[in-house]
């Protein structure tokens, strides 16, 4: 939600030229699940610092609350029970935006600027631009975004980017109290999470790993988990990738989106010639827009 | 806790048992992922559910509840047979050659001297060392005397083998051995064990036995006082440490000074069964400084009033005819004996069993004073709440004042963690509406009742007319007052024994350390075990210096910790007797050739050479750690199993032929609880009570964070249960017990196995605690509405942690 506006590296729906004065380093948050208690105590600070009451729920046969991501939880633990080595493990994954390096909402979104991505590799929404589409949530191979009913705007995790703008740690990680979340530079964390691995596959468990997904480009928020060979263990798609829709919508469906324009162009100028000239509308100027390439790659 | 949180991550080795530190304690749990981070330590955890402590451990084993003692018997006969034990520290900081009385005796699962009749240990002299001439212990030390404590030891536990721990506990054999395994491994010097429990083990008719088991596992492996060892209580209060060093339990005084028993009318009786002789030769046998500690309190709280001529008031201190304990207290309730109870901080309806038996008892009550931050359920238990408080208010007569007082975060003071810190915290708001401090309202209470006394007279005036008050607003006492009081004072001048020339300190002097108190009068202090902790160098509890120069985590710059700003109690036990380490790396303190000195605060006479032969134990009179517990314990000197009372199990399989030694034969059990207790053939399901990490007791269900993260009350139960039961995840289901019942959501779990006892299945269901029906979370029901009314034999702490259900689709 931090408008970092002299550090962005992408925009949803936008060709010009982006301000990138700053260089930041790529952070990344590494969240440990073997040493995560589930707590939920990064939950309750995601609350205090966003300001964000989901309602009072229920229980409906797990720990699991509130039971999903909405738009006033942005992260929420996730209880899985296994036994993936003949003995019982209890699973406990904290659920959130991956910020991904190639994100799928933005590259999905319509609206120009709704959502951003910074140097430093966070993904943030811009809910003023938004225009409640929900085509981020077609575009999230995590399913993470959430549109609120509220305002028709889309909602998840900022990585606390308004903290981590003035130096500090998102608020998640300022109040684990195990250390299972650690943030700090991409590569210092991709470090830390080597020495985590070692130390499980001392302890036993032979196929830990880092969970990075090279699908969406590796992301800036990994795990380290017990069974990187099996992450449908804890709900972690295998091999993330953004979905084909927004490829169809960013692809194919590009050239007759332009094919269409060409013709929209001949039209015009064959209606100018004969009629004369017409007033062109914010709205026609936008919807021009999103037809056009939405980032330099 | 012996160590500290810190120490935690010295450990090689971290056993959870009878707590859930994970859960329950999260903050603290970070040493022992410390432990592991740097010491490459491992976890066991031991537990009847798999619970988020487990969940980060490196073994689990499943156990029933309330079987623990069978459990550890059999891990201290595994050291024995094996072998895998300290041999230097047993012999020389232990009474392994301590020679036990020849009329000691255990037969079908009774000691002697047990009182068939009035149902417990009326005679225990039997329990106890033979002396010699000189009043001095007679040992052994080639351990072949068949009544040396060695000996007694090995035959009492060599009955818990494998096999029979396998049958009483349900933990599979395989589990077991392999725990034994991994606990055996620090027998080595340079390994080391630390337990970490909490009211798991408390909880239980046993209870205290179960903890003085797993003291004895430490000590074989000499653990105790050692960097990374030791036996630590997690305490369930930020502040509970705090009480009981203050002595707000039924018979201490602060500082675990005792209060007078009905028997003890006179000063010197009291003061003589106080002040131990020592019992082996150069001991130092430290409260023989009993009359020091005692004076001093007493002239804290009556100040020129207390003189030796009147043997410093010891007449106006209450004397005990019995315990008078939280259940004591409202079985007297109960039966019309008392009439206005003043219920400060404490939600006795959520926190007591048996909440049916608890509502009788407070509408028996003319008026209750409720002295709370919160609009707790005992302030409210005359409204009918629907099916979760059915009461019929019109026949409640009960007048109830609520006191809203502040909480701990609106309010300077010091707090005791667990680790035995007194840490000062500072106020962050300040309280709500007509909100008071807690003083403040005591104060307000105490000066008023005073004017009355001085107005109108009374019964017995003098301890309230006399009781010091040097407060500056007499109405609202601050904390550093207090704190300074607590510390101690001098008031005359202090002299050094060794040179009565020298000024310790001065009169009117804040006293540095309790090796300056006094029993002629001329010293203060509130607390002994506190002083040290406001000096005349000011507030030593603010401190915040976290260095470490040695990295073991003593850090001694950092607030204070009791006694005399120790961080490992016992450290005298972490050298040889010749004064070396056991561990170089792990090394608190040494002998220098002149003194004791090191990293921390020596707990040892500290220009006592080796030589002088002097041991670590030096609050014992004989020096040493005891296997065999004298006749501290009411249920006997070594910790035998019995079921819990309620048990799924007809009779103890340790003894199937004594139905006397079913249960702790120690155990109180008042008039109407006994038959309010179920069987097996109606309440077929071990139920165990806990907490919950989202929520702490019945506070947080007011937060609405909290409430968000764990709305509404629910059940554990085993999947293999559920299917005989036809219960689905997520169903609604109703538990009862003999005592009353509950409705909740069923959360179905493999975290809960069917185990194997005595040849048949026991199931377990995991009952959380954290509902009722005033706050922001859903309304449930109190989860003591089933609990049984009783508690351990020697603290009376209640039986929540096993006890007898069933269980229902509703």
């Amino acid at each position: 939600m931090a408008l970092q506006s002299l550090d962005i590296r992408a925009r949803s729906a936008t060709t010009t030229p982006l301000s990138s004065v700053r260089r930041g380093v790529e952070v990344a948050k590494l969240i440990d699940i073997s040493k995560c208690i589930g707590c939920k105590a990064c939950q309750s600070a995601c609350m205090e610092w966003n300001d964000l009451r989901d309602a009072v729920g229920e229980n409906t046969g797990s720990y699991d609350n509130p039971q999903n991501l909405t738009e006033s939880s942005w992260t929420v633990m996730r209880f899985f029970e296994t036994e993936p080595q003949g003995r019982l493990e209890w699973l406990i994954r904290k659920d959130g935006c991956m910020h991904c390096a190639d994100p799928g909402c933005l590259k999905a979104c319509p609206a120009p600027g709704a959502i951003v991505q910074y140097a430093n590799g966070i993904v943030d929404f811009h809910q003023e631009n938004c225009i409640g589409c929900g085509y981020c949530v077609a575009g999230c191979p995590f399913d993470i975004p959430r549109i609120a009913k509220k305002d028709s705007k889309a909602y998840k995790c900022t990585l606390c980017s308004d903290r981590v703008a003035v130096g500090l740690e998102p608020a998640c990680i300022k109040t684990c109290p195990t250390g299972a979340l650690v943030f700090g530079s991409k590569e210092d964390m991709i470090e830390h999470g080597n020495g985590r691995i070692a130390d499980l596959k001392e302890r036993g468990f032979q196929n830990a790993g880092l969970y990075d997904p090279a699908g969406v480009g590796g992301t800036h928020v990994m795990y380290v988990l017990q069974h990187a060979d099996q992450p449908g263990l804890y709900a972690l798609p295998n091999d993330p990738k953004i979905s084909p829709l927004v490829s169809l919508w960013k692809g194919i469906s590009k050239p007759i989106a332009l094919a269409a324009l060409g013709l929209a162009a001949l039209g015009a100028f064959f209606h100018y010639i004969r009629v004369g000239p017409n007033e062109i509308t914010d709205e026609d100027k936008e919807s021009h827009d999103t037809t056009r390439p939405d980032r330099a790659q | 806790m012996t160590n500290s949180w810190v120490d935690i991550k010295n450990a090689n080795l971290v056993l959870i048992m009878g707590g859930n530190a994970a859960e329950a304690h999260p903050c603290g749990f970070k040493w022992v992922t410390e432990a592991k981070a740097h010491n490459k330590a491992k976890l066991v955890v031991v537990d009847p559910r798999f619970t988020r402590s487990a969940a980060v451990a490196d073994y689990y084993a499943p156990i029933r509840a309330g079987s623990d003692i069978a459990f550890l018997g059999g891990v201290i006969n595994y050291l024995l047979s094996h072998d895998k034990i300290q041999h230097e520290y047993v012999k020389a900081y232990t009474d392994v050659s301590f020679l036990v009385r020849e009329d000691f005796g255990f037969k079908d699962g009774l000691f002697t001297g047990y009182d068939t009749d009035k149902h417990k240990y009326a005679d225990r002299t039997s329990w106890n060392y033979e002396l010699d001439a000189q009043g001095y212990v007679k040992t052994d030390p080639t351990l072949t005397h068949p009544r040396c404590v060695f000996n007694l030891m090995k035959a009492h536990y060599s009955r818990y083998t494998p096999e029979v721990v396998t049958r009483i506990t349900g933990t599979p054999q395989d589990q077991f051995l392999k725990i034994c395994e991994m606990i055996a491994e620090c027998s080595a010097k340079d390994r080391v064990m630390t337990i970490l429990y909490a009211l798991g083990w408390t909880q239980h008719t046993q209870g205290s036995q179960m903890i003085r088991a797993a003291a004895m596992v430490q000590l074989l492996l000499g653990n105790v006082g050692m960097a990374g060892g030791g036996l630590n209580a997690l305490r369930g209060h930020s502040n509970i440490q705090g009480l009981t060093d203050l002595g707000l339990l039924t018979d201490l005084l602060p500082g675990y000074m005792t209060l007078p028993s009905e028997k003890e009318a006179d000063y010197e009786t009291y003061i003589e069964k106080r002040t131990p002789k020592p019992m082996r030769p150069n001991q130092l046998n430290y409260w023989s400084n009993y009359p020091r500690f005692h004076v001093s309190l007493m002239k804290a709280w009556f100040g020129n009033a207390a003189t030796k001529e009147n043997n410093w008031c010891f007449d106006w201190l209450p004397k005990l005819d019995k315990p008078h304990d939280v259940l004591q207290v409202f079985e007297d309730m109960h039966n019309g004996k008392i009439n206005g109870y003043i219920c400060q901080g404490f939600n006795p309806l959520a926190s007591f069993p048996n909440k049916a038996k608890l509502v009788e008892s407070l509408s028996k009550l003319e008026y209750l004073v409720i002295i709370d931050p919160l609009a707790t359920e005992t302030s409210e238990f005359w409204k009918n709440f629907g099916p979760y408080n059915e009461v019929d208010s019109t026949k409640i007569q009960t007048e109830v004042f609520r006191l809203p007082s502040a909480c701990f975060a609106e309010d300077d003071g010091s707090l005791v963690n667990s680790g035995r810190w007194l840490q000062w915290h500072w106020k962050g708001a300040e309280p709500p509406g007509e909100a008071k401090g807690d003083s403040e309202i005591i104060a307000e209470l105490f000066t008023r009742l005073r004017a009355m006394y001085r107005k109108d007279g009374g019964a017995f005036p003098d301890a309230i007319l006399n009781l010091t008050w040097p407060y500056l607003r007499p109405k609202s006492p601050s904390p550093d007052e207090l704190a300074r009081e607590f510390n101690g004072k001098a008031l005359g001048d202090v002299t050094d024994p060794k040179d009565p020339k020298t000024v310790l300190a001065k009169a009117g002097d804040q006293l540095d350390s309790f090796a300056q108190l006094r029993d002629d009068g001329s010293t203060s202090a509130g607390c002994w075990l506190f002083t040290g902790a406001w000096t005349s160098k000011g507030n030593m509890m603010a401190r915040r210096d976290n260095a470490d120069p040695s990295g073991l985590g003593s850090t001694l710059g950092w607030a204070f910790a009791w006694p005399a700003n120790r961080r490992v109690l016992y450290n005298r036990a972490s050298c040889d007797p010749a004064g070396e380490p056991w561990d170089p790396r792990r090394e608190l303190i040494a002998w220098t050739g002149q003194k004791w000195a090191g990293v921390d605060v020596p707990d040892f006479k500290a220009d006592s050479p080796p030589e002088e032969g002097m041991n670590p134990f030096i609050m014992n009179p004989e020096g040493i750690a005891r296997f065999f517990a004298v006749d501290k314990m009411n249920e006997g000197p070594f910790p035998e199993h019995y079921e819990p009372m309620e048990s799924p199990l007809e009779n103890n399989p340790m003894h199937p032929d004594n139905p006397l030694a079913r249960n702790n034969p120690a155990v109180r059990v008042f008039k109407g609880d006994k038959e309010a207790m179920g069987t097996a053939k109606d309440f077929p399901y071990v139920a165990t009570t806990y907490r919950l990490t989202e929520h702490f007791h019945y506070w947080t269900k007011h937060a609405k964070i909290n409430a968000i993260l764990q709305p509404q009350q629910f059940v554990e139960i085993g999947e293999d249960l559920a299917k005989e039961k036809g219960i689905a995840n997520g169903d609604q289901v109703r538990v009862w017990s003999k005592r009353g019942e509950i409705r909740a959501v069923a959360v179905v779990t493999k975290r809960l196995k069917r185990l194997d006892v005595e040849g048949k299945a026991v199931h377990q269901i995991g009952i959380p605690i954290h509902w009722g029906f005033k706050g922001e979370a859903r309304p449930g029901y109190l989860a003591n509405t089933l609990t049984p009314f009783v508690g351990d034999a020697n603290t009376n702490t209640p039986e929540f942690k096993a006890f007898l259900v069933n269980v229902a689709k509703a």
